[in-house]
């Protein structure tokens, strides 16, 4: 290996050399940091030039990018021993946040660790899709009627334990997750399309006793924002104003009046992507979207060259996952979908979403680079 | 045990490919649809959108016109706007409030009801919003705070203009006075220019001449943010003032009219038969309108309306008299137009009149033992009943009511103010529709010598006047001076038309005598300077029975007669006409009279 390295014809740059020592994925890593870097900069204008947000979030990427470097330099066969401890982990913590959680607007979640505030429902957000990955690689692709049916269950408690907190968009985020595990382990079209029917049956009964009155009224304003125009509804219109206002080539940054002036709610968190488009425009728009797309195919081709059904499983997992937060934050900013609280990944402010994503490309850059070379 | 199936690298491999293909595709079509979502809201519908931004952020700031002044003929200011001052506080510009609100208090009086009414504005408006303090400031007070104010952070002084008469209750009735919007006049009003505009004309001229004196309102275009804070002024329309109104009144006049009437409750009207310029116009007694403009209290809005002498109501347009004896010129005009009489008819007058072959019943003369025999001109001088008794008899109320139409009795003058009255002037189908009865002659005889039915405003016979001094040529009274409108152009009606000239020489000879001869009731007004004819009058308040004696001392003070004098003067192409009524005044020769000798006499002067 060393004289390998050594010879001219296989001299590679310093930075490419420090990049395959420290496990890292280069085309990831930029991806990354390209993504994290414009997350700043819409961060600044949305916080009203708050140069303090921008540090503190800066120190979160910081912190996340210091996760990802340390679960990248782990195997992915380590990952995988750790899951079933992990899972059982998540699942303790998210009982005891029901049982002496701290409430945050309505909503118990955190858990007080004296030094610092913790959602375990983050933590789940990889231990689930790890767990099911665990349980599904052991037998022959794909899952037998059994497994699956174990599989669902395993899923099913974080869900549940999440949702009744309550948080729809990390209950979400999660299903999906675990659902992308079964799908990618070669869940039949059949059961796929039944799951889909029986939805639909349940919908009526999920909405009439499963839906908090906040939840059922996100719906009923996604349906119809203009009924409710200055309460639920205003979100939703006031970022449709701030999208559509900014055009082709948006206001320039600084410059989108909605969110400048106020207008715009929670526009340095869920609602971010109002004020990225709003001053960016459609142009900058497509431009996020195409980040998110490389970032998103690149996970999922590393999932394609894992040597492992765990590793492909998860690494497959947290790409999909990815897009799922990437769907559901912008269909909502742009009222395609209800309003559910999902962080545009990596631009929106606040920390656990940013280490937990973060994390979860750690997982992959691992999972890519610690594949055994079976030719030289 | 549990029997598994081998693991097969290869087809587990192809499995997840084919998986990752479909995806793929689900990726793309996911993002496709965003993207389709992002093209909808920012290329299809953009505009829209930018509308809707831009109506956030925009805002349209209206800036109310300064309102137009009001002036007298001579140019003295009769309605202005003055400088009110008042104290403002920025709230977020403020460290401490109590320490703040404790230093103006040693400044400036601040009483506990404005600092009640301060805390409660504080609670409910924004930060930054302007809080009024204190209200009209003195000019002490405005020197105290601006001398400190650079040490005195969110402290301001904002000014307002306040609608001010400094003339105050001379002009009430003539100006009106405004006051502030309320719900009515948002009705008749032009909601876009009158957005930023308080004060409105209520009544007289200030409501007559409203548009012309409001003038239009201009807009600042502001950029605001969410909570309605002013970030930057982006463009500006300045207000367009309000016009200034010159009158055709003169104050001096209007004031020595308004003193000359003194404690009388009454009106003086004064015409310049010329043009039909009023000179003055005065109701008595006044008010002060500088009450009206910020909102009457309870307690002297009662007080006004409980008074007896109202001094609210505008007589010279809205009160109705009998005119009395200053009818009998008319009278007497058409009684010589019609050939019912001439100089040289005579009429014995034994103190009363029996209309022949009627009932037995006696209008009498004021002068019990009666004037002897009289001709027209010593009826007209010593104002005598009998005479006017029988010419009105012959005349019959058929042709005294047209006659008397052309001098505009009956009839509103059509003069620039709010609303006037159109007195009263009765015929046979105006009895016949209103009374349901049909006429009496001794209705006629009453109408003879301006009592019954016939009713005038003080403008009406002011106007009256004004047409006889012109010998017929119409004249529109009006009080405002329009340089661009010609009056007096219009043509003399035909039926004054057909008055002879010797006819109009020979009345004006006999109304020169009421003043300018031994016998005249109003002698005592002659002035050496000047020849004016008129004419006194004295109308009954109330009906005296028959055989019911009229004594002056007995009658309770709201009973007695109204005292009435017309005169124009000079009696070569007079410049003046003036109609006076003095409410329960008693006689006109008496109380009228002198009256209207100061106004005249002092225009007389003035413009000899």
């Amino acid at each position: 290996m060393q004289t390998r390295m050594d010879s001219p014809e296989y001299r590679i740059p310093l930075f490419q050399q420090w990049v395959q020592q420290l496990h890292l994925d280069f085309p990831l890593l930029a991806g990354l940091f390209i993504l994290s870097l414009s997350g700043l900069f819409v961060l600044y204008s949305a916080s009203g030039e708050d140069i303090v947000a921008v540090q503190k979030q800066a120190t979160r990427f910081a912190f996340g990018f210091i996760i990802m470097l340390f679960l990248a330099q782990l195997t992915p066969q380590t990952l995988r021993r750790w899951s079933p401890p992990l899972f059982i982990i998540g699942i303790i913590l998210l009982i005891l946040v029901i049982l002496v959680g701290v409430e945050v607007k309505g909503a118990q979640r955190w858990l007080n660790l004296y030094f610092f505030r913790f959602q375990p429902s983050e933590l789940m957000k990889l231990v689930a899709p790890m767990a099911l990955a665990w349980y599904l690689a052991d037998a022959a692709l794909p899952p037998r009627p059994f497994k699956l049916l174990v599989s669902m269950i395993l899923l099913a408690i974080p869900v549940v334990l999440i949702a009744i907190e309550p948080d729809l968009g990390t209950a979400l985020l999660i299903s999906s997750a675990g659902i992308f595990v079964l799908f990618l382990a070669g869940l039949r079209w059949r059961l796929i399309g039944g799951a889909g029917i029986l939805l639909t049956i349940l919908a009526w009964p999920i909405w009439q006793y499963m839906l908090r009155d906040y939840q059922k009224a996100r719906v009923m304003t996604f349906l119809n924002p203009e009924n409710d125009p200055l309460g639920a509804g205003y979100h939703i219109i006031q970022s449709k104003i701030a999208i559509g206002s900014g055009g082709l080539f948006g206001k320039g940054w600084l410059n989108g009046t909605q969110s400048q002036l106020d207008f715009l709610p929670e526009r340095h968190t869920d609602f971010i992507f109002a004020v990225f488009s709003e001053e960016f425009g459609m142009i900058g728009a497509i431009m996020l979207l195409l980040l998110y797309l490389f970032l998103i195919t690149r996970g999922l081709y590393i999932a394609a060259q894992a040597q492992d059904t765990f590793s492909r499983l998860l690494g497959g997992s947290i790409s999909l996952t990815f897009l799922v937060y990437v769907f559901v934050n912008i269909g909502m900013v742009s009222g395609l979908l209800p309003v559910v609280g999902v962080p545009l990944p990596l631009i929106s402010y606040g920390g656990t979403s940013i280490v937990t994503l973060l994390a979860g490309f750690g997982i992959l850059m691992s999972i890519h680079t610690h594949r055994k070379m079976l030719s030289p | 045990m549990r029997r598994e199936k081998l693991k097969d690298h290869f087809s587990e491999t192809r499995l997840f490919t084919s998986r990752a293909i479909f995806s793929l595709f689900f990726i793309l079509t996911l993002l496709a649809l965003l993207v389709t979502r992002l093209v909808f809201l920012q290329i299809i519908d953009n505009e829209h959108y930018t509308t809707l931004s831009n109506d956030n952020r925009l805002k349209l700031l209206p800036i109310g016109p300064s309102r137009g002044l009001i002036y007298d003929r001579n140019g003295i200011v009769l309605a202005e706007n003055l400088a009110a001052y008042r104290l403002e506080i920025i709230p977020e510009q403020v460290d401490d409030m109590d320490a703040l609100l404790l230093q103006l208090d040693t400044l400036i009086n601040i009483r506990k009801q404005d600092l009640k009414q301060f805390k409660k504005l504080l609670k409910h408006r924004q930060g930054f919003d302007n809080i009024p303090l204190r209200f009209r400031l003195n000019d002490t007070e405005v020197a105290k705070i601006s001398a400190i104010q650079h040490r005195l952070p969110g402290v301001h002084i904002a000014a307002s203009l306040n609608r001010h008469y400094p003339l105050a209750d001379t002009f009430a009735h003539v100006l009106g006075y405004v006051g502030r919007k309320d719900v009515n006049d948002l009705k008749r009003l032009d909601p876009t220019n009158y957005i930023s505009t308080s004060h409105i004309g209520k009544t007289g001229i200030e409501k007559q001449y409203e548009a012309e004196l409001h003038g239009y309102v201009g807009y600042q275009q502001v950029e605001t943010n969410a909570q309605g804070r002013l970030i930057r002024v982006l463009e500006q329309t300045p207000p367009v003032s309000g016009k200034d109104i010159h009158l055709t009144i003169d104050a001096t006049l209007q004031a020595i009219a308004k003193s000359a009437l003194g404690k009388h409750n009454g009106s003086i009207v004064a015409i310049d038969p010329r043009n039909g310029e009023v000179l003055s116009m005065i109701s008595n007694p006044g008010f002060d309108p500088n009450l009206f403009v910020n909102g009457i209290g309870y307690k002297a809005y009662k007080a006004l309306r409980k008074n007896d002498s109202q001094p609210l109501y505008n007589r010279s347009l809205l009160g109705r008299y009998p005119p009395g004896s200053t009818i009998k010129p008319f009278m007497g005009l058409a009684g010589l137009k019609y050939g019912i009489t001439n100089p040289h008819h005579e009429v014995f007058c034994p103190g009363y009149f029996i209309i022949p072959f009627g009932e037995n019943r006696k209008f009498r003369d004021w002068k019990k033992t009666g004037h002897g025999s009289v001709n027209l001109d010593d009826s007209i001088t010593q104002s005598c009943d009998v005479y006017f008794y029988e010419l009105a008899l012959n005349l019959s109320i058929d042709r005294i009511n047209p006659f008397l139409k052309t001098f505009g009795f009956g009839s509103k003058t059509g003069i620039d103010m709010p609303s006037e009255n159109s007195g009263l002037l009765p015929s046979r189908a105006w009895k016949r529709k209103y009374r349901r009865q049909p006429w009496f002659p001794g209705e006629t005889l009453n109408t003879g010598i301006g009592q019954g039915f016939l009713l005038t405003t003080p403008l009406q016979l002011a106007t009256a006047t004004a047409i006889f001094a012109n010998k017929g040529r119409p004249v529109k009274p009006h009080l405002v001076i329009n340089k661009n409108e010609s009056y007096n152009k219009s043509d003399i009606d035909p039926l004054l038309a057909q008055v002879q000239p010797h006819h109009w020489n020979y009345m004006f000879k006999a109304m020169k005598h009421v003043i300018h001869s031994a016998r005249g009731t109003a002698r005592r007004i002659a002035s050496k300077n000047y020849i004016m004819a008129g004419k006194t009058g004295t109308s009954q308040v109330f009906g005296i029975k028959q055989e019911e004696e009229y004594d002056e001392e007995k009658v309770a003070f709201k009973l007695r007669d109204h005292a009435l004098f017309i005169a124009f003067a000079p009696i070569k192409n007079p410049r003046i006409a003036v109609a006076v009524i003095a409410e329960n005044g008693g006689s006109g020769g008496k109380v009228a009279a002198p009256i209207a000798a100061k106004i005249i006499n002092y225009y007389m002067a003035k413009n000899p």
